[in-house]
């Protein structure tokens, strides 16, 4: 670690936070308004322009309101839970690549907090972590229907995990790597095979991970839903049957930082669904010629035409993650909540073995080299 | 890596610290939290001596699914404080706790202090394994190829804890309704 | 009673389903007109029966009421209080006249029990305060007109 890393590492780690914490109030007002608007009302549309501050105005009453301990709680789990829910959402963005490399001076700047080489598998031990949060809530609220939202969580999120980790293997297997960096690099190459037949120069698409695993996609965008506590899989917090789980001691403050830990968490499987299935920063089709229009417009060359390819590349990124941010709300105000009997069997009928089929189909595939 | 001893010696403390908390603390669900500190402690030794996979393992298995597991039947059992307190213990039996103990000590840093324990390292050097393309591809080729029985002994092992579990949990639907 | 409804295959796999369901939801977000009343800006509008805040019909500047009671008598949340007194010209008329709008329920049987015509419902809605009020005969006659 010398100076350059130093300043690289904290500039990009500042970066991520910003980001980070520009989730939250953004993606509640799309929340809201978006759930309006599909149910043909308005919402909140009267602070600042399209309502957008309603936000802020959100947040100065959580800080100001009144933050009481009910008495029969356990203190320090009650207030520790909503930080070990925070935490590991935070902690997760980390490995995932926004942006491809830049050389600077000669040194190269990975546009990614830590290229950690079992990437993939530190997402996944991290967010199981924010289970924790949610049990140690629902056990010291010392309520039942905190406990009971805090087993089902737990139960659910062990469960669906399963089918989650076995999805990707298929990606590991393609790629042969854990590198989110790598994978997302290798996912510009064209695809040149389906199946066992050679594909035309015409029809060669990139060889994103949802063209090539659209089943592991499937069961992983599935699982995503389950493992971020969304609908239809909120059991935890399924207001009609148990008030409102977990979270039903919390007020303030504490009660927003789980409702942070939601959209962080969402955020950052929108970012593992991008990074791994539709290829991370690699440009959206038709940025390639408007990007090559653009520095032929303006005379870019060297350092700043490597700036605006950088751009071009973060605005990709975080235009993917966002549809996926925008897809979990759509979804949520589509679909009616599970039965939790229902949720079990999906979880262990249908997707476990859609998963093992799939890693069985991509390992056949990959024996043969058609992938 | 100049600042790894400092860091090692934090999550050698934390490790040892909250093993105790673990043995101490009267409230199970204390002690079972403290436990997911000790595995998280361990993780973060693994990961300064370079072995990430280990260490991400150590976070995703024990701590993320293990150890949730343990939390659910402590909840689920509401095991709480007095059915542990066994009363007073014998004169005789707390002198003979302290006596084994300190004999274990007296051992632990015999054998520490006799073996070769230092010279310890076999052929995959931290350079080999960087060479190789790192830690997952060195662990997953060896357990494959030259560790291929334990490997899928281990898998029959777990395979028959699943068929215990389900004829234990099936036992009792037998007869009445399925 | 549980109807196990057929469902042919595709059904069952319930991913078009799904998809047909987001299509509803984004169409009816893009397209469908929105039905929320903006409130300060728009108003619903209401019926000229609808029943709002009272007040008493004067003409002349003299209020309508002859303070014949029936009013108090009908009223089931017992709201109104009247205190009756005589004019110069000995004409009855209430020196006091008072309805406690927090006990009224709004149904309108003092403007049906009223024989000249005096108390009446008006349409305005927005009666919110920030303190426990009692209207008095000051504030009913002046309502007047304010429909």
């Amino acid at each position: 670690m010398d100076t350059f890393d130093w300043i690289t590492t904290a500039a990009k780690s500042a970066f991520l936070v910003i980001i980070l914490l520009q989730v939250v109030p953004i993606m509640a007002w799309v929340e809201r308004r978006g759930s309006a608007l599909m149910q043909n009302r308005l919402g909140p549309n009267r602070i600042g322009p399209l309502g957008l501050f309603q936000s802020i105005a959100d947040a100065i009453k959580f800080i100001f309101k009144e933050d009481p301990i009910p008495g029969h709680v356990e203190p320090f789990y009650y207030m520790l839970a909503p930080l070990v829910s925070v935490v590991p959402a935070f902690m997760t963005f980390g490995v995932i690549p926004f942006a491809s490399s830049i050389n600077l001076d000669g040194r190269v700047l990975h546009f990614q907090v830590a290229d950690l080489n079992v990437g993939l598998l530190y997402v996944f031990s991290v967010a199981s972590l924010g289970v924790y949060g949610i049990i140690m809530a629902g056990w010291s609220s010392n309520n039942k229907y905190t406990i009971l939202g805090s087993l089902r969580s737990s139960s659910q999120m062990i469960s669906y995990e399963l089918s989650m980790g076995l999805s990707v293997i298929g990606i590991i297997l393609v790629f042969s790597t854990l590198k989110l960096g790598d994978i997302a690099t290798q996912q510009g190459q064209l695809m040149t095979h389906l199946g066992p037949w050679l594909l035309p120069e015409w029809l060669q698409i990139p060889k994103w991970g949802v063209f090539i695993q659209p089943l592991g996609f499937l069961v992983f965008l599935v699982a995503a839903f389950a493992e971020t506590n969304r609908l239809p899989f909120d059991l935890p917090e399924g207001e009609s049957e148990i008030v409102a789980g977990y979270h039903l001691e919390y007020g303030s403050m504490k009660f927003a930082m789980f409702m942070m830990a939601e959209y962080l968490n969402m955020f950052t499987a929108s970012g593992l669904i991008t990074t791994l299935y539709f290829g991370g920063w690699q440009l959206l089709p038709g940025f390639g010629p408007l990007l090559g229009l653009l520095q032929s417009q303006f005379g870019l060359a060297g350092m700043s035409a490597e700036w605006a390819r950088v751009g071009f590349e973060v605005l990709s990124f975080f235009l993917k993650v966002g549809f996926f941010m925008w897809f979990f709300v759509w979804v949520r105000w589509t679909l009616p909540r599970f039965r939790y009997d229902q949720l079990m069997d999906l979880g262990w009928k249908v997707m476990f073995p859609l998963a093992m089929v799939n890693i069985l189909l991509t390992g056949t595939f990959a024996y043969y080299g058609w992938i | 890596m100049d600042i790894s001893p400092f860091f090692f010696y934090l999550f050698a403390g934390l490790a040892i610290a909250c093993s105790t908390m673990v043995i101490l603390k009267k409230n199970p669900v204390t002690s079972a939290f403290s436990l997911v500190l000790v595995f998280f402690a361990f993780a973060g030794i693994y990961a300064l001596l370079d072995a990430h996979l280990i260490a991400a393992l150590q976070v995703f298995v024990y701590t993320g699914a293990i150890m949730v597991l343990f939390v659910f039947v402590i909840m689920l059992l509401n095991a709480d404080v007095p059915s542990f307190d066994l009363g007073r213990s014998h004169f005789l039996m707390r002198v003979s706790a302290g006596f084994s103990a300190l004999v274990l000590l007296g051992i632990f840093v015999w054998a520490f202090k006799e073996s070769s324990f230092h010279s310890i390292g076999g052929e995959f050097t931290l350079e080999k394994i960087e060479a190789a393309g790192g830690n997952t591809q060195v662990i997953s080729e060896l357990m494959f190829s030259e560790y291929i029985l334990p490997f899928e002994l281990t898998s029959i092992l777990l395979l028959a804890a699943i068929v215990g579990a389900v004829a234990i949990a099936k036992r009792k639907l037998v007869g009445g309704r399925v | 009673m549980l109807v196990k409804k057929k469902k042919n295959p595709l059904q069952e796999i319930y991913l078009i389903e799904i998809l047909k369901g987001l299509f509803i939801t984004i169409k009816n977000m893009l397209f469908a007109p929105k039905v929320t009343i903006q409130y300060p800006e728009q108003r619903r509008n209401y019926s000229e029966r609808f029943r709002g805040m009272h007040y008493i019909k004067a003409t002349n500047g003299v209020e309508n009421c002859t303070a014949c009671m029936l009013c108090p008598t009908v009223c089931p949340a017992e709201c109104i209080h009247i205190e009756a007194g005589e004019r110069a010209d000995k004409e009855k008329y209430p020196v006091k006249f008072e309805i406690d709008v927090l006990r009224c329920c709004f149904c309108g049987m003092c403007e049906e029990a009223c024989p000249k015509d005096a108390i009446k419902l008006s349409t305005i809605y927005e009666m919110s305060t920030t303190h426990r009020e009692v209207y008095d005969k000051a504030f009913l006659v002046e309502q007047r007109g304010s429909k």
